[in-house]
């Protein structure tokens, strides 16, 4: 009975000190592409996806170590409201960097948005004050 | 403004999702507290009225568990992924915007695949055209052509996942012909 509880206890505290790690890596990795990384969108990605996974093992974690099993529902609830936030955030930030022209074209191979944004402003230009680039591309 | 209101039926998957909130944040699930929850929730999606969030009353678990898990092992390698890139190529780094028209034109659909675009590897939303459903993707580590081609199939392949799980009749009948083709 009582060993065996400790080897729980063991592989318990094992888990998730590895999870802490991991979790703490991830978040140092987005540390990392934030300084690295050229232009607003690429950071953009590291802000976004490293974060979640640190943020989920760490979640993790706590969950493990409390032993107690009404945090995990509170844990849950904030992991997911993170997966629920993040890419709109990032959205956001994305498509205002993008309009005012924060990255690096050249380091786009390709871009398709471009054209689209061009057409957009033309037909804003064109047609008086309301319409024209809402209808097209708006959200 | 008079907006179409919504039956309890389809208002109940907020309602629910709304007193598992409550619960989780007092950490308590004894009846009393689920049920003052419950009043709570049914009052505040009276008072505080939005656009209702149109389900498409179809919900398939069996797909939803696999995609769930394979999200969540998406998520892991994304992170590695972008990590790596950090780490490897930092400012040397080529990316792309592309274009990726979807199949569905529910708002729910685009902002779920959205969201789950955003959070696998290497490609983040800059741009909802909701007119034609196409989203604008920005792409980390696109270098040349095919890059481009293998991330709208990936885009393309996670909406289908996602009309699996919980996409109309409509649209999956249109998958599966696609797919039959």
């Amino acid at each position: 009975m009582n060993p065996d509880a400790s080897t729980v206890d063991t592989v318990i505290d094992a888990v998730s000190s590895v999870f802490m790690i991991v979790g703490a890596v991830m978040s140092l990795g987005a540390a990392i592409g934030l300084l690295r990384f050229p232009d607003l969108m690429s950071r953009m990605h590291s802000a976004t996806k490293p974060q979640v996974l640190g943020l989920f093992l760490l979640l993790a974690a706590v969950g493990l170590q409390l032993r107690t099993w009404w945090v995990w529902p509170v844990l849950a609830v904030a992991w997911i409201f993170q997966l629920l936030t993040v890419p709109v955030s990032a959205h956001m930030v994305g498509r205002a960097g993008y309009r005012t022209k924060h990255l690096h074209k050249e380091l786009l191979s390709t871009d398709e948005l471009e054209a689209v944004v061009l057409k957009a402003a033309e037909a804003a230009k064109d047609a008086e004050p309301d319409g024209g680039a809402s209808d097209t591309i708006d959200r | 403004m008079s907006r179409k209101r919504i039956s309890l039926r389809q208002e109940l998957p907020l309602l629910f999702w709304l007193v598992i909130v409550w619960g989780a944040l007092w950490q308590d699930f004894s009846p009393g507290n689920l049920l003052f929850g419950a009043l709570l929730a049914a009052a505040v999606a009276r008072l505080f009225y939005l656009p209702p969030v149109e389900l498409s009353g179809r919900f398939n678990v069996l797909r939803a568990v696999p995609f769930t898990v394979m999200f969540i092992g998406r998520v892991v390698a994304a992170s590695f992924q972008v990590f790596y890139l950090a780490v490897a190529q930092g400012p040397k780094v080529t990316n792309a915007v592309v274009a990726v028209p979807l199949r569905s034109h529910s708002d729910l659909m685009v902002t779920a695949t959205g969201h789950v675009i955003s959070l696998i590897p290497g490609s983040l939303v800059v741009e909802v055209d909701r007119s034609t459903s196409t989203l604008y993707i920005h792409g980390l580590n696109v270098r040349n052509a095919d890059d481009v081609l293998k991330l709208r199939k990936e885009v393309r392949d996670t909406e289908a996942g996602l009309i699996r799980v919980m996409g109309t009749k409509e649209e999956l009948a249109a998958l599966n012909q696609e797919a039959g083709a």
